[in-house]
Parts: structure tokens; sequence; C-alpha cells
């Protein structure tokens, strides 16, 4: 429980502070890692799988979501060649 | 007792390196000590009984995902890091101040829990007659969730579509 709000925590801090896209996506992949280990820890504790299924579908939405991310990633760079998220203004009105 | 040696090892590990991979500057070695923090992710999993979720995370997360983020890496070959452009208007402290109450509130629902136990749940397993980790997994996934998973593999599905339509050169 305890390692998995420290873990999320770090997460969080990787998502607000870094400018580098990349390292905030690698940030979300810490926050869903966190949230998958206490669905486990609650699955072992109450002896039930139900926890585990849960987490096989945050890891099938977090696979998902770094594709899609990534490839964001890579067709604005190709536009901006960068990945500062401060430069990223494009629609900015 | 080894157990908890285990756990707490474990768990060293694991928040040891998820400090790296937040503080590195540089990405590739960030990329790499993510390898290296679900490896032990996974390690905690076979501790806490999910042999399959271990297996799972060890192909997707650490074979699968973590070497998209390092074909993205190259991909984007940086001559100019992004830490070296300092916004005037960046507030580095509102992220801190942020993550701190963040913090504050898990804290407080941490203690608050640790107060007043949750009362005893039901054991569910008698339910599933089925043993072994994989197969009740399994059983679950086709039984129960067999809805869920099929809209995930649509999810699965569409994302792919996604992307690569961002990620090719002309539409």
């Amino acid at each position: 429980m305890l390692l998995s709000a420290a873990l999320f925590i770090i997460g969080v801090v990787g998502v607000m502070v870094r400018r580098n896209i990349i390292i905030i996506f690698m940030s979300i992949e810490l926050i869903l890692n966190a949230v998958n280990i206490n669905l486990v820890a609650f699955s072992a504790q109450l002896q039930n799988a139900i926890g585990q299924v849960f987490a096989v579908f945050v890891i099938a939405v977090a696979a998902a979501e770094a594709a899609v991310g990534l490839g964001i990633i890579l067709a604005f760079y190709r536009n901006k060649e960068t990945v500062n998220i401060d430069e990223m203004n494009l629609m900015r009105w | 007792m080894g157990q908890a040696i285990a756990f707490y090892g474990l768990s060293f590990f694991i928040l040891f390196f998820a400090v790296l991979v937040v503080s590195t500057k540089d990405t590739v070695h960030s990329v790499l000590f993510l390898v290296l923090d679900f490896l032990f992710v996974a390690a905690l999993y076979v501790l806490l009984g999910a042999q399959f979720l271990a297996a799972i995370q060890v192909l997707v997360y650490a074979g699968g995902i973590v070497v998209l983020y390092l074909f993205v890496v190259m991909l984007v070959n940086l001559k100019r890091p992004p830490e070296a452009y300092e916004d005037p208007h960046r507030r580095t402290n509102l992220g801190f101040a942020l993550a701190a109450s963040v913090l504050l509130e898990v804290g407080a629902i941490a203690t608050y829990g640790y107060a007043s136990p949750a009362p005893a749940l039901a054991r569910a397993s008698e339910v599933f007659p089925v043993s072994g980790n994989t197969e009740e997994v399994g059983w679950l996934l086709y039984t129960s969730y067999l809805i869920p998973f099929e809209i995930a593999s649509m999810l699965l599905l569409v994302a792919m579509i996604g992307a690569i339509v961002l990620a090719k050169r002309e539409l």
C-alpha cells in the first residue's frame, strides 16, 4: 500500500517537474504500475483473483496509451523538432 | 520473515529505480532504469502470488512498451536537450507543491484506514473451484469479465490503427 503510494507520488513528481515529454510518459507508466501493485496486493490479501484481472486490463490500456502517445510524439517531433512541452503550444489561441 | 525481507528489498529497489527514472538527465538511461523497475515489480508480483501477471509484466512492459520507448528516443535524436531551455513562465515549485498535496492526501487516507480497519470481507475463493493462479485468472477473464475483455481487445485494435496513422509521414 505505502509502496504503491510512494511510487505513485514519484510518478506525479515526474509528470509535474520534467520538461521532456518522453520522461513524462514514463512517469505515467510508473503511476499505472503503482495502481497495478495496489490491485495485486489486495488480490493477494483477499485471496481473490479479480484484482489480477483488473491489473491485466490496466496493462492493456497502458500499452494502448503508450502506442498512441508515442505516435503523437513522433508526429509532433517531425513538425516541430522538439520534445519540450513548454514549446508545445500549437493549440493555443 | 524471509518474505518480509524480500518485500522490503524489492520495494527499496523499485522506489530507487523510480527516482532514477524521473531524475536522470539522459533519456536513454531513464528508459533502461524503467526496464529494471518493471522487472523488480514483476518479482514483487511473484512474491504476491500473481505469477501470470508477472509473466505478462515482463512480456508486455519490459519487452514491448520499453522497446517502443527506446525506438522513439532513438528516432527523436535531440541536438538540444529540452531541459536546457529555460521558460520564465515555468513553475517547477508548483509541481512539487502539487505532489506534496497528493502525498498529504494519501497519508491521510492511510492513517484513517489504519485507525478504522475495514470489516473482514468474505473469502470469495470458494466460489471458483479451480486451482492455480493462471487458471483462475483465465477462468475469470473468460466468464465474468468476457465483455470487458472483448472491449479491451477493441481498444488495443483502435490504438494500433491510431498509432500507425499518426506515425505515417503523409496520409
